[in-house]
């Protein structure tokens, strides 16, 4: 067993790193408080294919590895989780399940823009009534000659109205249940669809999150992703993986609040002498630092499993269980130490703590977490 | 056309210095990183690369730590590297340390020979100068821009009171200052590549250099001792009503700090 990254790993971190400090960092307040979505960052990212870090180089990616992908998500997320989720919900969630599940056409078409970051990829599963029960979509899909026509409505879509490929599952036969859903694959500008409300949120407020509504949208047969009522296998293998982008966002927040603390920890000065002489102090950043590492391992874990072809997803569940909940104690306990201060916006953890909650939440609730992992060690996996 | 590029890594310019209890630096624990000023060189010579075509190579003097810093510069488009690496280097001082660089860089038949004009780190600005005195090529130094022509080139210096146009003939050495190049992030396919591309490795037999003839024993530098700078004061905040408080600070800034 080995514990450390390799040299392209190592690399990769420090190259993220400085991207993130050094252009990601300096706007990541204001564009929180204006809630402005910056797409220029997303060009450059492109331009350093980092959206397409995963995917062979003949679909337009790096040819890289999940773990790389990971430590991309953790080190953006480390300054702003909102670039972060960005570029996680366009490669986890827009770009898999075409690798994953598309013809060797579809994956020239559309996997090779997203790759290349000419285009962005977003996932539209979420309902009005079918969160975490995605049984209930009621978005439906009817083939009408060598169209499906697609109607219904997908509610909270990370990268909504700026993405221009979109993943949206339909059902095709409602009397099947969560087998009578299918994948289909829909451009933004194709008739029919629109964008509804755009979503005010607590945290990541520079990511967009928009509705998005199709009104008898019309798009070639061919857009249908894998077959016809597999629609809930590619949902639920699509998220398996992107828990662990989930993951690396959280533990990234997670590190971000931490080094923030840690640092003023030894700066202010109070009766006397700093705070990081203060037991009481200490004692928190060695459970922050703890748990961030124990995140860590259990996040690298599941994203090594996935680049080994092993089986990942009781891991990436634990890892996004456990990472977002360290990601919400820590930029807590970050605030703690920053006293007053940390509340205003003046300090970044203030944000970082808002940004946290979400990661407790999407792709899975932790409670659907706690279910996934019971699901597979009740089956022995 | 074939760009030579003298790589220098160094300290992580964010990193706390502290002195060992013998007075030298403490090196336990700093990020070394490609120095910033040999970094504008490298993407400067990538540049030119694109521009022009030929290849880049890389020329250090290093342990294997600076391979990493190597593999960096392959990763944002270096095509490959020669590295000599020799424990009889350790303490050597800048006129030894050019006398190495000078055979590892003719012995690439280069074109254009770039660098940093100094390193952030010791910043002694002679390293690339005495290459090219030992060479006997034209230079110029602290540039901020290079035009190329027809088997000669243009560049670009930096007065302290304005700029001043050279032209010199290839080959020539160039040292870079800030502004002559924006370094660019590697992209994942440059990391990807970085670790195919070759790297030589070479000691100073292999460059037909005696080892007895570098090393602290022929340093015509000699370093006396080594001192923190002195901690920063803290500020003072002047306190009380506006009028008196202004009153307050007028006198502290003519009698204390003698600015006004």
């Amino acid at each position: 067993m080995d514990f450390l990254l390799n040299e392209e790993q190592e690399m990769m971190r420090k190259v993220v790193r400085d991207f993130a400090l050094n252009e990601v960092e300096p706007g990541a307040a204001e564009r929180d408080e204006t809630e402005h979505f910056d797409r220029s960052l997303y060009a450059q990212m492109a331009e350093m294919g980092l959206t397409g870090i995963p995917w062979p180089e003949a679909y337009g990616g790096a040819g890289s590895d999940n773990l790389s992908y990971a430590i991309t998500v953790e080190e953006l997320s480390r300054v702003d989780a909102s670039l972060g989720v960005t570029l996680s919900a366009h490669v986890s969630l827009g770009s898999y399940p075409i690798y994953g599940y598309g013809s060797e056409a579809q994956k020239q078409k559309f996997l090779r823009p997203l790759a290349e970051g000419t285009k962005m990829g977003a996932f539209g599963l979420t309902e009005p009534y079918a969160g975490s029960d995605a049984g209930g979509t009621r978005t439906t899909a009817v083939l009408n000659g060598n169209e499906w026509v697609i109607n219904g409505n997908k509610i909270f879509i990370t990268n909504g109205g700026e993405a221009e490929i979109y993943v949206v599952f339909a059902a095709t036969d409602k009397s099947k249940g969560h087998k009578g859903i299918s994948a289909f694959i829909i451009e933004k500008g194709t008739p029919g669809f629109s964008f509804g409300k755009k979503e005010k949120k607590l945290g990541i407020r520079s990511s967009t999150t928009y509705e998005l509504v199709f009104e008898d949208c019309r798009i070639p047969a061919e857009n249908l992703l894998g077959e016809v009522g597999q629609g809930f296998k590619i949902a639920m293998s699509t998220l398996d993986g992107g828990r662990v982008g989930i993951a690396a966002q959280a533990l990234g927040i997670a590190q971000g609040a931490y080094d923030k603390a840690l640092e003023y920890a030894q700066q202010r000065v109070q009766f006397g002498k700093s705070l990081a002489e203060m037991q009481a102090i200490q004692f928190k950043l060695a459970d922050m630092a703890t748990k961030i590492e124990a995140a860590r391992l259990l996040t690298y874990q599941a994203a090594f499993r996935k680049d080994k072809g092993l089986p990942y997803g009781k891991f990436s569940a634990m890892a996004k269980l456990y990472a977002s909940d360290t990601a919400m104690e820590v930029t807590t306990d970050a605030v703690q130490i920053f006293g007053g201060y940390g509340y205003t916006r003046d300090f970044p953890v203030e944000r970082m703590m808002r940004d946290a909650k979400i990661t407790q939440i999407y792709e899975g609730t932790n409670e659907i977490q706690r279910v996934v992992i019971a699901g597979n060690i009740l089956k022995g996996k | 056309m074939r760009i030579v590029v003298c790589m220098k890594q160094t300290f992580d310019t964010e990193a706390k210095i502290a002195l060992t209890a013998d007075g030298l630096i403490d090196s336990t624990g700093v990020t070394l990183v490609v120095d910033p000023y040999s970094e504008f060189a490298v993407e400067k010579g990538i540049q030119f690369k694109e521009k022009f075509g030929g290849e880049v190579v890389i020329v250090c003097i290093g342990d294997t730590q600076a391979e990493t810093a190597i593999r960096q510069c392959m990763a944002m488009g270096a095509d490959r590297a020669v590295i000599v690496t020799d424990p009889a280097m350790d303490g050597s001082d800048q006129s030894a340390t050019a006398r190495v660089l000078a055979k590892a860089v003719i012995s690439q038949e280069p074109d254009i020979i770039l660098g940093g004009f100094k390193s952030v780190d010791s910043g002694s600005a002679q390293v690339m100068l005495r290459l090219a005195e030992i060479l006997n090529l034209p230079h110029v130094n602290v540039v901020t821009n290079i035009e190329i022509g027809e088997g000669k080139a243009i560049a670009t210096r930096e007065l302290d009171d304005g700029v001043e146009l050279v032209e010199v003939s290839l080959p020539a050495i160039f040292t870079a200052q800030q502004g002559l190049a924006e370094p660019r992030y590697p992209s994942v396919k440059g990391i990807m590549q970085a670790k195919k591309k070759e790297l030589k490795r070479l000691t100073l037999a292999d460059l037909d250099i005696d080892p007895t003839s570098v090393g602290p024993a022929n340093a015509k530098v000699k370093i006396h001792g080594l001192t923190l700078p002195a901690p920063r004061k803290g500020g003072r905040i002047i306190g009380g009503e506006i009028p008196e408080a202004t009153a307050d600070l007028v006198k502290a800034l003519r009698d204390e700090a003698k600015v006004i």
